[in-house]
């Protein structure tokens, strides 16, 4: 009989870093106990080749250096979604830029032990040496169960700890028991010692083992493992690499069309399928269902496990229920639901709003640093116009990305999210998706880029997919100061059936524009890009927790952190290639001889303060007057404006002139430039905000050559409709290029929205133009 | 015999067996969906899909489609 212990040991290993990895079921307090035993020293980043996260804390046990690694959350090792696959390839050191697993951390959920060892059955059949740890013992205890954890180690033959790890409970013996199996890691008899010894203790019947083992033979017979010398059974062949292990033919033979048989053709190509095929049909003959075999045979042999483990106590999650009454009612837990919404929502806004403004100050404050200490030239203009406007543009929203993050982790960590996509599953339903894409589409309401990071949590890759496709259509608050300009300027406050004013309508419209357009955008994915069997909803519903501090710590941090490098760095580069498009070609040297002067005559007045300054006044608007004149001349003659000149065919059916072709090209990157470039535009300067009242007096006083105003209101809704639907964000964009790993996706929601933007606004154009003719 | 979906409220019952060879067989059996285990149907969500049972001692909220595939012996009426 071919022996367990295939696994060696990496040779000096001693000073080698040990690779530990955590592996458990989800809800089961994984991230917790990462948290606790890696403390902050965690390196994020992602598994080559896949979007799924991976933490990795370096730490010392026992002297030895120590990487631990959290994986995804899974309930077997029969991976069925990208992050399962992950945790499994990690495992099973079937990736290949990554060196094998030395230990594993079994982490299980106290209070369902039975059920949570289907997982340990599986995974001691890896043959590493693992530990197995009781999480969440506490509340165990509270309800009045009683664990032998040394019974359990015993009868299981690997070491089991008890932790609490929300309470820092268990951690210290954790901590010390993992040392020493971390120590005995290259010591020649450590692992596959306790792995042979276990064998005849597996979860299987010996029969599927024996079949095993044919099939070993029937590969090496059919020449399709390559044998040059000895054979499988000797300890150790010359040709250990080219063997798989028990572990990959056990599952190839249970796992039909899964992961270990792809993985096994990789491996000794596709000539041993039939082989494979052969053994199954063998399989078949010995059990009906081969599927069931392995499920009723793992329960069978938890129960052998658990025999004197278990003392139980009344094992009611009493509290959960009462709270899932409320929380899940038919008509109380909508209106919780919908009010957590509205809170979440709105503190996005207000709460968001006060570090907004600081960080708003803060970049004016550089600003005007940079303007007092430099004299005018083009190095300023770069550092004040582009760096500075540019990396402002970015960190303004790491406030609402910190917040938002903050309200998922604590809504997910303490058990409600899961009840959220519960609640709204059939009503997801209706966009082709499911109660797990509405969070992600909710947040991205505040903005698509913690939006489309929120999708992780949908395992369904299609679904992910799509709520990523469909991310950015939601109406992000980058949108609002456009709409807030163009309404404030030319939507008459009128009030309709007597309480509803139009300017509000307006508003509600351009967010219901973004929504009502996902919903056919949706479906036609499902239907065409991402079609396949409907995803299934499955979906465990964790018990009710305090949310761990260090645990929504981390988070937000992530995320944050994650925004500001991965995100700022781009838009960084773009709103300089923007400022030199708007800069270049052209002569600024009278520009910047007039900023010099009204910089010295703004000294003068200040100095004379209250003094009558007559002609000093009149001097400072004749020379703001020029600088107005010439900085519009410059940009028009400047590479966006010769651009837009060029464009101009092209956007006048949506009844745009040149200057709002150019801001909404020069908005691409990102939505809030065109407020600044409008600004530029209107020989204002790039210093406005959406409640100047000169911009909007000057937008309203825009005139084509004919002297026909420019902005009416058929052009106006054609502008917001553009601005709802057009993907102008290169963060989301670069997220989702990120997230999908591939460029395929970002550029299919780019050219999607820009299409459905142009489409939009020209119909929306079109038809207000006839409506108000007529 | 019925299946998961087709029980009221509060009502439990002993699975019988799992329909299927596929994916979600194999995803419920691993949550703990197995044969001669008891399970407590507890409520639907509030637009009647989908249904949240307890297994095991976990919560699992399943789609109806889902639930037809779990069959069920209902508790003998004792």
């Amino acid at each position: 009989m071919a022996s367990v212990d295939q696994f060696q040991p990496p040779a000096g290993s001693t000073t080698d870093v040990i690779r530990v990895a955590l592996v458990g079921n989800p809800n089961t307090g994984k991230s917790t106990l990462f948290n606790a035993l890696a403390g902050m020293r965690v390196r994020t980043g992602n598994y080559p080749g896949v979007t799924i996260t991976k933490k990795v804390g370096r730490m010392t046990l026992g002297d030895r250096p120590v990487d631990l690694i959290d994986l995804p959350g899974t309930y077997s090792l029969a991976p069925r979604s990208p992050d399962e696959m992950v945790a499994v390839e990690v495992l099973s050191g079937d990736l290949q830029s990554e060196p094998p697993v030395d230990v594993i951390v079994c982490v299980l959920n106290a209070t369902l032990l039975q059920r949570s060892l289907f997982l340990v059955s599986q995974v001691l059949e890896l043959g590493r040496p693992t530990l197995v740890v009781l999480n969440m013992s506490d509340t165990a205890q509270s309800r009045g169960l009683r664990i032998d954890a040394q019974r359990l180690e015993q009868n299981l033959g690997c070491p089991v700890v008890s932790t609490s790890a929300s309470k820092r409970g268990g951690i210290d013996e954790l901590r010390q028991r993992l040392a020493d199996l971390v120590m005995s890691v290259g010591q020649s008899d450590a692992g596959s010692e306790s792995a042979s010894q276990r064998r005849d203790d597996w979860a299987l019947p010996e029969s599927f083992y024996q079949i095993c083992d044919q099939f070993r033979s029937h590969l090496i017979q059919s020449a399709c493992v390559p044998v040059q010398s000895g054979n499988p059974t000797d300890d150790l062949p010359a040709n250990t690499a080219e063997l798989p292990d028990d572990y990959l033919l056990q599952r190839a033979l249970l796992d039909r069309g899964g992961a270990a048989e792809k993985r096994l053709v990789r491996k000794l190509g596709a000539a041993i399928l039939p082989v494979l095929n052969e053994t199954r049909d063998q399989l078949r003959s010995d059990f009906d269902d081969v599927v069931d075999m392995e499920c009723s045979s793992r329960y069978t042999w938890a129960g052998r496990k658990l025999d004197g483990v278990l003392s139980q106590g009344s094992g009611s999650g009493g509290l959960t229920d009462t709270l899932d009454g409320i929380l899940t009612h038919r008509v109380l837990g909508l209106a919780i639901f919908a009010g957590l919404m509205l809170l979440v929502f709105q503190s996005i806004y207000s709460l968001a709003g006060y570090p907004m403004d600081w960080i708003d100050a803060a970049t004016g404050w550089a600003s005007d640093l940079v303007t007092d200490a430099m004299q005018p030239g083009i190095l300023r203009s770069l550092i004040t116009d582009g760096v500075i406007a540019g990396v402002g543009g970015v960190v303004i929203f790491v406030p609402q990305i910190a917040l938002l993050f903050f309200f998922l982790a604590v809504l997910e960590d303490c058990g409600y999210m899961a009840r959220a996509a519960f609640l709204v599953d059939r009503i997801m339903r209706l966009f082709g998706l499911s109660g797990k894409s509405f969070l992600p589409l909710m947040s991205s309401f505040a903005c698509a880029v913690p939006g489309v990071m929120a999708t992780r949590v949908i395992e369904n890759r299609r679904d992910r997919f799509a709520t990523m496709m469909i991310a950015p259509l939601m109406s992000c608050s980058a949108r609002l100061p456009v709409y807030l300009l163009l309404i404030g300027a030319f939507i008459p406050s009128v009030t309709i059936l007597g309480f509803l004013g139009l300017p509000a309508l307006v508003l509600m419209s351009m967010y219901a524009v973004g929504v009502l357009v996902a919903i056919p955008v949706s479906l036609i994915l499902k239907h065409t890009m991402l079609r396949g069997e409907a995803a299934p909803f499955v979906l465990e519903l964790p018990e009710y927790q305090w949310p761990d501090p260090t645990v929504v710590f981390a988070k937000v941090w992530e995320a944050s952190r994650e925004f500001l490098v991965r995100a700022g760095t781009l838009i960084l580069a773009a709103s300089i290639l923007i400022w030199f498009a708007a800069y270049w070609p052209g002569d600024h040297t009278r520009q910047y001889e007039l900023q010099a002067e009204l910089a010295q005559i703004k000294q003068q007045l200040d100095a004379s303060e209250s003094s009558p300054a007559g002609p000093l006044m009149q001097r400072r608007d004749e020379v703001s007057e020029e600088l107005k004149v010439i900085s519009s001349d410059l940009l028009e003659s400047s590479l966006l404006g010769r651009v837009g000149h060029a464009i101009e065919p092209a956007v006048r059916p949506l009844g745009w002139d040149w200057k709002i072709g150019v801001g909404a090209l020069a908005s691409f990157p990102a939505r809030e430039v065109i407020i600044s470039t409008l600004g530029t535009i209107y020989s204002l300067g790039g210093d406005v905000d959406e409640e100047d009242e000169g911009l909007i007096g000057a937008i309203r006083a825009a005139t084509w050559p004919d002297g026909s105003p420019v902005y009416t209101v058929p052009t106006v809704l054609s502008v917001m409709v553009f601005f709802a639907l057009c993907a102008q964000c290169v963060s989301t964009l670069l997220v989702i290029r990120r997230e999908t790993n591939s460029w395929r996706w970002p550029v299919f929601s780019f050219t999607y929205m820009t299409v459905l933007a142009y489409i939009g606004a020209m119909l929306t154009y079109q038809v207000g133009s006839l409506w108000s003719a007529g | 015999m019925t299946t998961l979906d087709q029980l009221c409220p509060g009502e439990k019952a002993t699975i019988v067996r799992i329909a299927g060879v596929d994916g979600i067989a194999s995803r419920l059996r691993e949550m703990g969906f197995v044969p001669g285990q008891p399970i407590q149907f507890l409520r639907a969500a509030p637009l009647g899909d989908p249904l949240k049972c307890s297994v095991q001692g976990s919560r699992i909220a399943l789609r109806c489609g889902e639930a037809q595939r779990v069959y069920l012996e209902p508790a003998s009426a004792s």
